[in-house]
C-alpha cells in the first residue's frame, strides 16, 4: 500500500490552519469537479482531494494522520498496530467516493461516510446506478444492440469498496438524444427488497460525416460552383438512406437546405439540413485553365467588392 | 467477436415523457423530499403541478444529481448551485455551438 501525503495533494503546508485547509479544498474541488471540470483527470484528481479533505478537515484523523509522521508519498506503507487508538472517528464527507486502500486501512471502510451519512431513506430497495456511455450516432438512426463495459463501485464480502466492470448488452431505443437517459430496470444496486434502476446517459461519438445538435442533424455537402450557381439534382447521403435533393438555383456556400424529418427519429423527428459547399474544380491542364480564363474574361465579378476595394 | 450471446436487455427512454413524485426524486436521489422542496423553491428544478401534486420529469433527474453532487462537493448554498447549474448548460449549449461551427 502506497503512502499518501494528504498536505501535497492539498497543496497546504502541514501546519495550514482549519481556514486555509477549506479554502484549498473548495478551490481544488471547483477546478476539479468532474461535472465542471475540462482537465483530463479530473475524476482522479477531484477524488484524491475529496479524500485528503475527509482527513484533514476532522481534527481527529487529522491528529491521527499526523501521528503517522513523514513519509515520502508513494512509498510503501503499513500503518503501526497501536495507530488510531484513542481516536475515534466520525463518518461524514463526499459520499459515493472511492477512497484510496491507504484511506482505509487507517480509518476503515466505516468511516466512509456514503449512504450512512447521507441518509438512506429507502432500505427496501436497492440503490439505482448511474453511468454515461458514448454512442454511435447510428444506434440512435436506426436502434439496435450496443454492448456496454460499465465500471461499478460495489462493495465485496469484506465491506471493501471494489470496483467491477459489468458488460451489458442493451438494445438502444431508436430516436434517443444527447443528455437523455436509457433507464434498465432491475439493472441497479440489487436491495433487500427490489433491486434498484440503471440509468445509463448517452452522448454522441463525433461522426464522420453528420453533426448532431439536439434531434436535428447537419452535414456539409460540397457541390460544383455550376451546379450552385444554374441549380441542380444531387445524390447526397442522409441518416437514413441517400436521397436525390434538389438544389436551386443561385444558391451559394453556406445555402443551408432542409430535409423536413429525416433528422433523428425522436417523437418529434428532427430535421436533416444540407449546408452547401462549394468545391472547385482544379485548373491543372490546358483545357480546364481556358475554361477558367474565358469564365473570366465574360464575368465582370469582383469577390472582394464588399471590402470597399 | 459477437457483442453477446445474451439477448439484449430493453431500456426506455427517460426524458420529458417520463413522470416522477417528489418520492420518487427523492428516492433517486437520495436525499429527502423537503430538500427537493428547496431545489424547487430555488429554481434549481421546473415542476408540474397536477391536481395539487407535484410531477417531475426525467429530465429533473439528472439536474437534481447535478445539484446534490455540487452541493455536496463544493460545499455550495443553494443559490450558488442554481447559478451554477444555470451557467453549466450555457456553456454546454455555447460548446456545442462552437462544436457545430468547426
Amino acid at each position: 500500500m502506497e503512502f499518501k501525503d494528504y498536505y501535497k495533494v492539498m497543496g497546504v503546508a502541514r501546519d495550514a490552519t482549519e481556514a486555509q485547509i477549506k479554502q484549498a479544498y473548495r478551490k481544488l474541488a471547483r477546478k476539479y469537479h468532474p461535472d465542471v471540470s475540462k482537465e483530463k483527470d479530473a475524476e482522479a484528481r477531484f477524488k484524491e482531494v475529496g479524500e485528503a479533505y475527509e482527513v484533514l478537515k476532522s481534527p481527529e484523523k487529522r491528529a491521527a494522520y499526523d501521528q503517522l509522521g513523514q513519509h515520502r508519498p508513494g512509498e510503501e506503507f503499513r500503518p503501526p498496530p497501536d495507530w488510531g487508538s484513542g481516536f475515534e472517528f466520525s463518518g461524514a464527507g463526499p459520499g459515493n467516493s472511492t477512497y484510496s486502500d491507504f484511506f482505509d486501512s487507517l480509518f476503515g471502510a466505516q468511516a466512509r461516510s456514503g449512504r450512512g451519512a447521507r441518509g438512506d431513506f429507502h432500505p427496501d430497495r436497492g440503490e439505482d446506478h448511474h453511468a454515461k456511455v458514448l454512442l454511435d450516432l447510428e444506434a440512435s438512426l436506426h436502434g439496435g444492440a450496443r454492448t456496454f463495459t460499465l465500471r461499478m463501485p460495489e462493495i465485496d464480502d469484506e465491506g471493501r469498496l471494489v470496483s467491477k466492470e459489468r458488460t451489458l448488452n442493451v438494445q438502444v431505443p431508436k430516436g434517443i438524444l444527447a443528455g437523455q437517459q436509457i433507464r434498465l430496470a432491475g439493472q441497479g444496486a440489487s436491495g433487500a427488497g427490489t433491486p434498484g434502476d440503471l440509468y445509463i446517459e448517452v452522448d454522441f461519438a463525433p461522426h464522420a460525416l453528420y453533426r448532431v445538435e439536439g434531434r436535428d442533424v447537419s452535414m456539409e455537402l460540397p457541390v460544383a460552383p455550376w451546379e450552385a450557381a444554374l441549380g441542380a439534382t444531387v445524390t447526397t447521403p442522409t441518416p437514413n438512406g441517400t436521397v436525390d435533393l434538389k438544389i436551386p438555383p443561385g444558391s451559394h456556400a453556406g445555402s443551408k437546405l432542409r430535409l423536413k424529418g429525416r433528422g433523428i427519429p425522436a417523437t418529434p423527428p428532427g430535421d436533416f439540413y444540407v449546408v452547401l459547399q462549394i468545391a472547385l474544380p482544379p485548373a491543372n491542364d490546358d483545357k480546364a485553365k481556358a475554361a477558367y480564363a474565358a469564365l473570366a474574361a465574360v464575368l465582370p465579378f469582383n469577390p472582394r467588392a464588399s471590402l470597399g476595394v | 467477436m459477437s457483442p453477446s450471446d445474451e439477448p439484449a436487455l430493453t431500456g426506455t427512454i427517460f426524458d420529458q415523457s417520463a413522470t416522477l413524485s417528489i418520492k420518487d426524486l427523492s428516492r433517486m436521489c437520495n436525499v429527502e423530499e423537503r430538500h427537493i422542496v428547496e431545489f424547487v423553491e430555488e429554481g434549481v428544478l421546473n415542476v408540474v403541478e397536477v391536481r395539487s401534486e407535484w410531477h417531475f420529469t426525467g429530465d429533473a433527474l439528472r439536474r437534481a444529481r447535478l445539484a446534490v453532487r455540487l452541493e455536496r462537493d463544493l460545499e455550495l448554498n443553494l443559490a450558488g448551485v442554481a447559478l451554477a447549474l444555470d451557467l453549466i448548460e450555457e456553456l454546454q449549449q455555447l460548446r456545442r455551438e462552437l462544436e457545430a461551427k468547426r
